[in-house]
């Protein structure tokens, strides 16, 4: 039990430190100095409270877009859909935030929860084809990403504008960005959101750990077979993983929109939120505490590559690198489990 | 002395524990030598340190009084030994000379010559008296024929010794009298087998020498003709096993589960259930005799809410469940040990702890208001644990861990725990061994006294005869036999099974 417990933990940390030291091998061979480039990613991540408050901003949407997948995961479903649901979510809360003119207490909570729903309807989607149908949940939710992107950029060009680029700005009564925290951290984007994403996580280790619809849920993704001999409702709880996982999503959106941009652009590409949210769900080991920690290093890593161009001379597309090799090792983390494994054979 | 193979004095070890200490078996050439273990005793290990899959700490192999370094299968396939697996290892949609040939295959100029290797393999099956059509696919013949292409396999490899894994557990009665034969006249043609098995019946029947094997240790060879059964069976579980289930005549009291004209379709759409009759009643086993494919399964799974029937009526204390949902079912009072304890029994990667509670967990004590109480949880599941003997290192061990036997008795504890109306007991104790049938059929006994109704369905004639009450005989979906096992014999009911009328039979059936 330690031992593997011990192992969960050591696999990411060498996943991350291989990652790091390939990419200083890497910066090494294109002519930059390594140990200033990592400063300089050290600087733009932690270096002063502006950077703090920015890689806090950019951790948020990365835990729920995590915990979506992580949730997925534990219940048997791989859900890559994270990215379309983050874009309704995105787009619901902005339609709430400009269209209702409501007191704050009631503004926020009701765009967010709004958010929320949207994420969960379109996972409600591929769970509802899946437990019926059959239809393989990755396929669905990929298509429905595209569908999430082009439909909210028409809506956002017809509908929440008059033929624009971008949206209005949401109303002050639905923002969750506050004065306070921008003032302590030298004007930086960050917001109150980040609280709604630590409270997500202990939701999702509660529901997970230690009630009966997790039992359900985790029962059904192991075995269906024997779940349905037990008198659970497979189809429902298909259903019902999908769905939850997609309000995470969801919410991952509503920090974006009422967060830290206040508005929704049309985009041509994905926020990409939600597929780097696989690569956070694989990093923790799709356990709630672990996408805290695997959502804070990609954050860092995200935010501290903007200052490495303009302190270390490093091209940013070098930090996708690293970013890259980091979740290529995690994917691989069986190699290392297994010469983990042969070292500790050969102490004995 | 003229041994065809030699394992001499090995020794294996894994991360603490030894699989095997100090065997010894030596196989003569033109015997029929049986390994003879229960579960988990190291037999399976010492086969694949045979076939170069593991290597041995310490001791020699030798085949033919030379020793070999077996370094992967294919030395050992080079050395004419070859396995039957318990498991067939075929390509469904293949016919049976494609199986064979498949990894050897025979070409000339890059094509593979299919004709000549068919004709081979015709000559190979009329040689042994395999009865096999070499040009049939394999999803078209029966489990027997297939278990027969596996035996044709080894020999078109050129197998001298065939090595039989557990060959009985999935075949009939009379497939097994075949396979008997068919092993009988592999002897005559100069081969020699070595039978895996812990059905000792076998071993009498057909073996000439034994080999014990009990927890890793070799325990010795015995010549089977100066042995017995009760002999066999106290070296390999080195107590005295009692081999008749000790019971008291069955006191039947008021019906619990009654069927009428039921009709279930398998998911292929195929009526399999076809107006079938049938009644339990509290304080009795009724043992269902049946080949495979009778319509067993779709029976249990139509009175458990798996399946639909599709016409008919099933009651349960003169209640109807016909059709209601697999939880309404467990809640109206019926335990169901599954045929395929792994597939709907166990969710093999939750702790055994959190498998004991399966059809509970969203009840007081062990929930409240859906948020789960682990203590309740683990502590019902220390407590069934100890009460039932299911060896674990804890409960917080995944289910997957256990042995075969221990987690068909975590099974039953689950369901026996639940103090159901009608227990239904599909194969309870398929691939366990002696020990752990008497422990099960010693609970199913108990639970009888206690004066609940008990479905047993079983392939295993022995299991039928030794712990039922009374036999209701299927076939082709329907009940067309009801016998008491104490009129009746394994011959008189492998007939019944096989669809002969019980006037030819010559049971006087005289209940109902």
């Amino acid at each position: 039990m330690t031992s593997n417990k011990m192992f969960n933990i050591l696999v990411p940390v060498i996943s991350v430190l291989i990652g790091l030291l390939s990419g200083a091998v890497i910066m090494l061979g294109f002519g930059y100095n390594p140990i200033e480039g990592y400063a300089a990613l050290w600087e733009g991540a932690f270096g002063d409270m502006y950077f703090v408050g920015e890689t806090v901003r950019q951790v948020t949407p990365y835990i729920l877009t995590g915990l979506a997948v992580a949730f997925a995961f534990r219940t048997g479903l791989f859900n890559i859909g994270a990215e379309g649901q983050v874009i309704v979510g995105w787009l619901a809360a902005i339609w709430v935030g400009i269209t209702f003119d409501l007191p704050m207490y009631i503004h926020l909570p009701f765009a967010v929860i709004v958010a929320a729903l949207a994420g969960a309807i379109w996972g409600f989607i591929p769970g509802l084809l899946k437990a019926r149908l059959g239809v393989h949940e990755v396929i669905v939710t990929i298509m429905l990403n595209y569908v999430a992107l082009y439909s909210s950029n028409a809506l956002i060009r017809s509908v929440l504008s008059d033929n624009q680029d971008k949206t209005d700005k949401i109303a002050a009564t639905a923002s969750l960005s506050s004065e306070w925290l921008q003032n302590l951290t030298f004007f930086s984007r960050m917001h109150y959101g980040i609280l709604i994403a630590v409270f997500a996580a202990i939701i999702m280790w509660f529901l997970i750990e230690r009630t009966s619809i997790g039992y359900e849920l985790k029962s059904v993704g192991y075995n269906q077979h024997a779940s349905k001999y037990a008198g659970m409702n497979v189809q429902r709880n298909i259903i019902l993983a999908m769905v939850i996982s997609g309000a995470f999503a969801g919410l991952a959106g509503a920090m974006e929109g009422l967060g830290t941009y206040g508005n929704m652009s049309v985009s041509s590409g994905f926020t990409n939120l939600g597929f780097d949210g696989i690569a956070v769900a694989l990093l923790g080991a799709n356990t709630a505490i672990g996408v805290i920690l695997a959502a804070f290093l990609f954050g860092a890593l995200k935010v501290g590559a903007l200052n490495m161009p303009t302190e270390a001379g490093v091209p940013n597309e070098l930090v996708d690198i690293i970013i890259a090799l980091i979740i290529f090792f995690v994917a691989s983390s069986y190699i290392i489990r297994w010469v983990l494994l042969r070292l500790k054979k050969g102490e004995k | 002395m003229d041994y065809v193979v030699e394992m001499l004095n090995i020794r294996k070890e894994f991360p603490g524990i030894v699989a095997n200490d100090d065997i010894t078996i030596q196989l003569k050439k033109g015997e029929i030598h049986a390994l003879l273990g229960e579960n988990g005793a190291g037999k399976s290990t010492l086969m694949n340190v045979l076939f170069g899959l593991y290597h041995p700490e310490k001791g020699e192999i030798r085949v033919k009084g030379k020793p070999v370094n077996m370094t992967d299968p294919n030395v050992a396939n080079d050395h004419g030994i070859g396995m039957v697996h318990q498991h067939f290892m075929l390509v469904e949609p293949f016919t049976v000379t494609q199986n064979i040939i498949l990894g050897a295959e025979p070409t000339s100029m890059g094509k593979i010559d299919l004709r000549k290797a068919e004709k081979e393999v015709q000559e190979l099956s009329n040689k042994y008296g395999l009865k096999v059509d070499a040009r049939a696919k394999i999803q078209d013949i029966s489990v027997g024929m297939q278990q027969r292409v596996e035996i044709l396999k080894t020999l078109y490899r050129g197998a001298d010794v065939l090595i039989f894994d557990e060959p009985t557990a999935v075949l009939t009665p009379q497939e097994i009298i075949e396979l008997m034969q068919i092993m009988k006249s592999l002897i005559a043609e100069g081969k020699s087998i070595i039978l895996i098995t812990h059905k000792l019946k076998e071993i009498m029947q057909i073996c000439d020498r034994c080999t014990v094997i009990r927890k890793g240790k070799g325990i010795g060879t015995v010549d089977v003709a100066d042995s017995s059964v009760d002999e066999l069976a106290s070296l390999m579980v080195g107590r005295d096993v009692s081999f008749k289930t000790q019971k008291t005549p069955a006191q039947p009291k008021e019906t619990i589960l009654k069927v009428n004209n039921l009709h279930v379709k398998d998911s292929r759409k195929v009526e399999m259930v076809k107006g079938l009759n049938l009644e339990v009643r509290a304080g009795e086993i009724v043992g269902i005799a049946g080949v495979d494919g009778n319509g067993q399964s779709e029976l249990i799974e139509a009175i458990t809410g798996l399946k639909k029937a599709q016409k008919g009526s099933i009651e349960l204390n003169g209640k109807a469940i016909t059709n209601l949902s697999p939880r309404k079912v467990t809640e109206s009072g019926v335990g169901h040990i599954p045929q395929d304890r792994h597939k709907f029994g166990l969710v093999l990667d939750f702790p055994i702890g959190e498998n004991i509670v399966l059809q509970t967990y969203y009840k007081k004590p062990y929930s409240k208001y859906k948020v789960l109480n682990y203590k309740e949880i683990y502590d019902k599941a220390e407590k069934l644990i100890k009460e039932y003997d299911v060896r674990t290192p804890s409960v917080y061990t995944k289910a997957r861990a256990l042995s075969g036997g221990n987690q068909q008795k975590a099974i039953i504890s689950r369901e026996v725990d639940r103090s159901p109306d009608l227990l239904i007991a599909a194969q309870p104790t398929r691939g366990l061994d002696v020990g752990a049938i008497e422990f099960i059929h010693q609970k199913l006994i108990e639970e009888r006294d206690k004066g609940r109704a008990i479905l047993l369905v079983s392939f295993e004639l022995d299991e039928i005869l030794d712990v039922s009450d009374r036999i209701a005989v299927v076939f082709d979906g329907e009940i067309v036999a009801n016998v008491k096992p104490e009129e009746t014999n394994e011959q008189k009911l492998g007939l019944l099974m096989a669809g002969s009328s019980e006037e030819k039979v010559g049971v006087v059936n005289d209940l109902e």
